[in-house]
């Protein structure tokens, strides 16, 4: 096989990293194809990674309550606001 | 004419009953600190004041907004950065050398406990998660969030802050393995 096709666990992890934005090239895809079919190591890497992100997107995007300002702290703005606007 | 169509207008004296909970909510998401993010909803306001002249119509009133708090939200990251300081540690996961590019035997990912799919919802490990974030050297954290809490563009962050896209992936990289690594210790180790 091609050298171009053979890459280190160095490399497969990072195509991996991007894969999880979706920005990984279908070439990358292929090599990292190629480097998980000959490497457990990584294949465990790439399996937790995708667990990772979806640990991420349930709790980095949203919160479980809805935060709002005080009444007061909204009035306190409002004058802010006013003042700068004269 | 259809609604999209429609040119948005400013309303300033609006603003506050309008938008600030949005805002304030967009904000203490992305920063996790009520002052801070208060403040930050303020200066959103004043930069809009200033900024509104420039303001087309093409984006309604709260986009428009959104996108301004969006950069403070980047300058308080930076800021934070730069106060703190912190060096760079960092912890290599594969060797040097000879074998160059393979992992170091004792940074090789363990297995997992079976159910941590099922754990992911757990509200509990929001609180890991937030920590080991916390852990991240500032560049990662900050690059890390940019990408994945405020969702810019590779392209928007590399031209942010000046790097190129293999430099961004190279960080990317560090951050999830040290991050991963640390989901590992605290949560999901057998």
């Amino acid at each position: 096989m091609s050298k171009k096709f053979i890459i280190d666990c160095d490399e497969a992890t990072t195509i991996c990293d991007k894969n999880q934005y979706k920005e990984a090239t279908f070439l990358e895809k292929l090599k990292l194809s190629f480097h998980l079919l000959i490497c457990k190591k990584c294949g465990l890497y790439s399996k937790q990674n995708t667990t990772v992100t979806k640990v991420c997107n349930q709790h980095l995007h949203k919160c479980e309550t809805e935060h709002h300002l005080s009444e007061n702290e909204k009035a306190v703005l409002q004058t802010e606001v006013i003042k700068k606007l004269k | 004419m259809s609604e999209s169509l429609k040119k948005h207008t400013l309303n300033p004296n609006n603003w506050v009953k309008a938008h600030s909970d949005y805002l304030y909510n967009y904000a203490i998401t992305r920063i996790d600190n009520h002052e801070q993010a208060k403040d930050i909803v303020q200066e959103t306001f004043f930069s809009g004041l200033k900024a509104a002249e420039n303001f087309r119509g093409q984006a309604s009133e709260r986009t428009w907004l959104i996108s301004i708090l969006k950069r403070k939200i980047i300058d308080y990251y930076r800021k934070i950065n730069s106060r703190k300081g912190k060096a760079e540690v960092r912890v290599n996961f594969y060797e040097e050398g000879d074998n160059k590019g393979k992992w170091i035997e004792e940074r090789v990912p363990q297995m997992w406990d079976n159910e941590a799919e099922k754990q992911i919802e757990n509200v509990e490990l929001k609180n890991a998660l937030d920590k080991c974030i916390d852990y991240l050297p500032e560049k990662y954290r900050l690059v890390f969030l940019m990408k994945n809490v405020q969702n810019f563009e590779t392209e928007e962050i590399c031209n942010e802050l000046d790097i190129t896209a293999s430099n961004l992936w190279v960080i990317i990289h560090r951050a999830r393995h040290q991050l991963r690594k640390c989901l590992e210790d605290n949560w999901f180790a057998k």
